[in-house]
């Protein structure tokens, strides 16, 4: 029992995190970053954080992950980082050729308390960065918040590069938030199917599932452009998916570039891909394509075909804000049990809305938000309250291990798994996906359990 | 090239052969910027100290520090699994505020008693060090409510890179040796420094040793226990590998309890046999020498058929390396000359002057050797050199990959045991199956000739 140290019984804990179900800012805002054209993230602190991200990322998506580190050193810690910055702003341009630089900080240079606005300013006047290149930036303390908060923060500093010039151009933004590349691409597909012109922001697709070239390519095709996010000013309106990933950079574009916005749940599951389809559909002001009812169809076929597999079956779940809301909603739609539900990431609303999406049910959910809701907690709640299924990252198989729990990867990150980053998990497709995966889980373990006499073939 | 060399780093690079004189700048900082493939100095302690199975390791500060860590390094216990937890104190901005002292108290009163571990490790971070919390007072003072070692790490990591984060982690063992009962302690005995038990190599030494009539004290830190440590002054020799991370212990050892130590490598079949005739030839036993020849002679009659066979594949292939300390490189050279292949690119994130000069002596003309490289620069040289196999860690096996170069694992990810002989048949084996992999002959590089040549 490699988790054999958890004891079952809960004692309250205030000063500490066990097995933590999130992590920092900046890997967020890296992330993020990686999904812009030509963009090389930086980032402002000492080189561990860089290395440490960029690992995270290569064990993820199994693709090369380049970012620059200010490399603080004492001096850069007592002194401030604005030589380092300045110095890295110019060697990086020199160097790497990046159209774009996404600086974001860490929890060190925020201590110290640099000022990004005012260091890109010099920067820029003293001729550091080339015509027609750009820095992004992002303010990302690490003791705040999450790694999604870290995206989010990264999205904002995109929306800040948006214009307006007054005419309108006709197209959507689209903040996806933090999905995989793959889901990313889901979600061109869809809106192209829709006929609605869009600017996705952030795109990694091309970026992170990209091919064998021979070739290794420092910024691969992909990625959403600097010329579409200066144009995301003049959009007819932006689509938010994810109140956690995606809003504050939508709210942004509303506030400043009086671009209109509505914050809509991640796509993921039945219900909540009706809304970003009707939303879609609503803006572009045709009905629903054929093709797409065809697909909605397929998933709801794959739901009444199986719907006796899925009935009443226990979950818990570990991950992200915006993710978990639409997956919650999902399972409670094909009359799935979600029992128990932890992410690290901080805001009371997320619980409020589990709670919510839940009220129907004949028990209380367990759902908890803030620096206790890690997996150490989670696994204590299942040892008083057993589960069928569990649906997390990579970091929840000691339990599933321990307690013999089948678990179906999902989310960030999958260090031991492939797929993620290939097959949506948005749209109704994406559903599809979920739900083979789901039943994969829970019939491989019927399989496996099932005494002789009434072990079946046909299921 | 020229383009992806900064300036800067030129006096970083060197090719053997030249009409240049050996030189190479390392141990300096990475550049503002760089793409670097190094790291921090708490990652530097962290991955040293965490093996200590027993122990609880506490990192104080925000969460990422502990996320990126947990458990990534597949150090092995054969007991308790506390190592493979993360605890952090999770640091908000209040406590940046206010200082993160009576959290990082309130954290230990609640762990301590929930886990009841031997000792415990407070690893300090980038922001601990700039909101000056005295995390070494805390410690003290956890140390006497609770009865057992609570020692500070001091790895902020603004403070250097990984080699910095070494001395601290030996620094902080320090504090443990000597502090345990020595009776019972056989007079042939040693303690396994710089060795973290991946795929579980420790135990492939410790049984050799045990054949050869020598205990083993302490494994620092692979399937590492805390009492062991306590102990480890009671040991006649350490054996020290991975000369970076544990030197430093073995240097403060010997001052202190007069424990000498020998370098040692169990990477390739010379190093592994010349690493046993040492610790024979250390405690002047003739029967220990016998039972170490004997040992050697029979590990390597059953490994030797099939390397031989290996070989005939691999005789003229190329490999290039890039490891975390340069000592590694040594025996990696001398295995892959074993194989009939040539090394023609040799770099680390932190060698030393000397490894360095070290590296540059064994390498054979033409050998690059290139200190703290970015991705672009180990890029252009594996095209160059036309590499089968490269060698190094997380970071850098997409980017051969993308290449259509097969590619080793030596770090934290490795799945098989390199150490010992059973180890370099292991290499052996996945350097054969990476370099010879079908996979190749569908990548641009290998098929453009293929198809050329069908043409």
């Amino acid at each position: 029992m490699l988790l054999r140290h958890t004891p079952q019984e809960i004692t309250e804990r205030h000063a500490l995190t066990i097995n933590p179900a999130k992590t920092c800012q900046p890997i967020g805002a890296m992330y993020a970053a990686l999904g812009v054209h030509g963009c090389l993230p930086h980032s402002h602190g000492s080189q561990g954080c860089c290395a440490y991200h960029r690992s995270a990322l290569t064990r993820h998506y199994k693709e090369p992950i380049s970012a620059g580190t200010s490399s603080f050193t004492e001096g850069a810690s007592v002194f401030g980082g604005q030589a380092n910055l300045l110095q890295a702003i110019d060697n990086m341009f020199t160097v790497y050729e990046p159209e774009v630089v996404a600086v974001h900080t860490t929890c060190l240079s925020e201590t110290i308390g640099d000022d990004l606005p005012q260091i890109i300013d010099k920067a820029t006047k003293d001729g550091k960065i080339p015509k027609g290149k750009h820095v992004i930036y992002a303010n990302t303390p690490s003791y705040v918040g999450s790694h999604v908060t870290g995206f989010s923060n990264m999205v904002k500093g995109m929306a800040m590069k948006a214009e307006t010039t007054g005419v309108k151009n006709g197209k959507v933004n689209v903040i996806p938030g933090w999905v995989e590349p793959a889901d990313m691409e889901e979600i061109k597909r869809l809106s192209g199917l829709i006929g609605v012109d869009i600017i996705l922001f952030p795109d990694t697709s091309g970026i992170l599932n990209g091919p064998l070239s021979g070739e290794y390519k420092m910024f691969p095709e992909g990625g959403t452009t600097m010329a579409e996010l200066q144009s995301a000013g003049d959009s007819i309106g932006t689509l938010a998916l994810g109140e956690w990933c995606s809003a504050d950079g939508a709210r942004y574009l509303d506030t400043n570039n009086k671009v209109p916005c509505r914050v809509l749940d991640m796509p993921i599951g039945l219900m909540a891909t009706d809304r970003f389809v009707d939303a879609m559909r609503i803006i572009a002001g045709v009905s629903v394509p054929e093709e797409l009812s065809h697909e909605r169809g397929q998933l709801v076929d794959i739901i009444s075909d199986m719907h006796q597999y899925f009935f009443h079956k226990k979950v818990a779940l570990a991950g992200d804000p915006d993710q978990l809301i639409s997956m919650v909603e999902f399972l409670v739609s094909i009359d799935m049990c979600p029992t128990h539900v932890v992410s690290g990431t901080p805001g009371k609303a997320f619980a409020k809305r589990i709670r919510e999406l839940t009220a129907g049910l004949p028990y209380e959910v367990n759902v908890k938000c803030d620096q206790t809701a890690d997996m150490f907690l989670l696994h204590q709640w299942i040892k008083n309250e057993p589960v069928d299924l569990l649906i997390g990252n990579s970091y929840l198989k000691y339990i599933a291990r321990d307690e013999d729990i089948p678990l179906v990867r999902w989310g960030f990150p999958i260090l031991d798994r492939q797929g993620h980053q290939y097959f949506p998990t948005v749209g109704y497709k994406g559903g599809i996906r979920l739900l083979e995966k789901i039943l994969n889980a829970l019939l491989d373990r019927k399989d496996r359990d099932d005494p002789e006499q009434s072990f079946e073939l046909v299921m | 090239m020229s383009q992806v060399i900064f300036a800067e780093r030129e006096d970083q690079i060197y090719e053997k052969g030249g009409d240049k004189p050996f030189r190479i700048s390392c141990d300096k900082q990475s550049l503002a910027g760089a793409v670097s493939q190094r790291a921090c100095v708490f990652c530097g302690s962290r991955v040293v100290l965490y093996p200590i199975a027993d122990a609880l390791h506490l990192i104080h500060g925000p969460i990422g520090c502990a996320s990126y860590t947990w458990d990534i390094r597949g150090a092995l216990s054969s007991g308790p699994e506390l190592h493979r937890y993360s605890f952090s104190t999770d640091l908000g901005e209040t406590d940046v505020i206010f200082g993160g002292e009576s959290k990082l108290t309130r954290a230990l009163d609640e762990l301590i008693p929930l886990h009841k571990p031997k000792a415990a490790f407070v690893y300090s971070t980038c922001m601990v060090g700039l909101i000056g919390d005295d995390i070494s007072a805390v410690c003290k003072m956890a140390q006497r409510r609770h009865g057992i070692p609570v020692i500070p790490v001091m790895s902020e990591g603004f403070k250097g890179n990984k080699r910095a984060g070494y001395y601290a982690a030996c620094a902080a063992m320090f504090r443990l040796v000597g502090t345990g009962d020595t009776t019972g302690i056989p007079p042939m005995s040693v303690n396994l420094l710089g060795d973290f038990n991946l795929a579980g190599e420790i135990w492939i030494i410790r049984k050799y040793l045990e054949r050869m009539g020598v205990s083993v004290v302490a494994n620092i830190t692979g399937d590492g226990r805390v009492a062991d440590v306590q102990r480890a002054h009671g040991a006649a020799l350490n054996l020290v590998q991975c000369s970076g991370s544990t030197m430093e212990l073995a240097k403060m050892m010997q001052e202190t309890h007069g424990i000498p130590f020998k370098r040692v490598s169990y990477l390739g079949v010379d190093d592994m046999a010349q690493a046993l005739y040492d610790v024979a030839e250390f405690f002047e036993s003739e029967e220990a020498m016998a039972k170490a020849r004997e040992l050697v002679r029979g590990e390597l009659s059953e490994i030797y058929p099939r390397l031989m066979e290996l070989r005939k594949d691999l005789e003229g292939k190329r490999a290039a390396l890039y490891v975390g300390g340069a000592f590694k490189a040594f025996s990696l050279i001398k295995s892959f000359r074993l194989l009939g292949m040539k090394v023609v690119l040799a770099g680390s994130q932190t060698g030393t002057q000397e490894d360095y000069e070290e590296l540059a002596e064994i390498c054979e003309p033409g050998t690059v050797i290139v200190d703290d490289a970015n991705p672009l620069e180990l890029m252009t040289y594996l095209i160059e050199k036309d590499v089968d196999v490269f060698v190094g860690g997380v970071k850098e096996r997409p980017i051969a990959h993308k290449l259509g170069i097969g590619f080793v694992d030596h770090n934290h990810e490795r799945k098989l045991a390199l150490e010992g002989f059973v180890g370099m048949l292991n290499f052996a084996e996945e350097v054969h199956a990476t370099a010879l992999s079908p996979v190749w002959r569908f990548t641009p590089r290998k098929a453009r000739p293929r198809l050329e040549a069908l043409s």
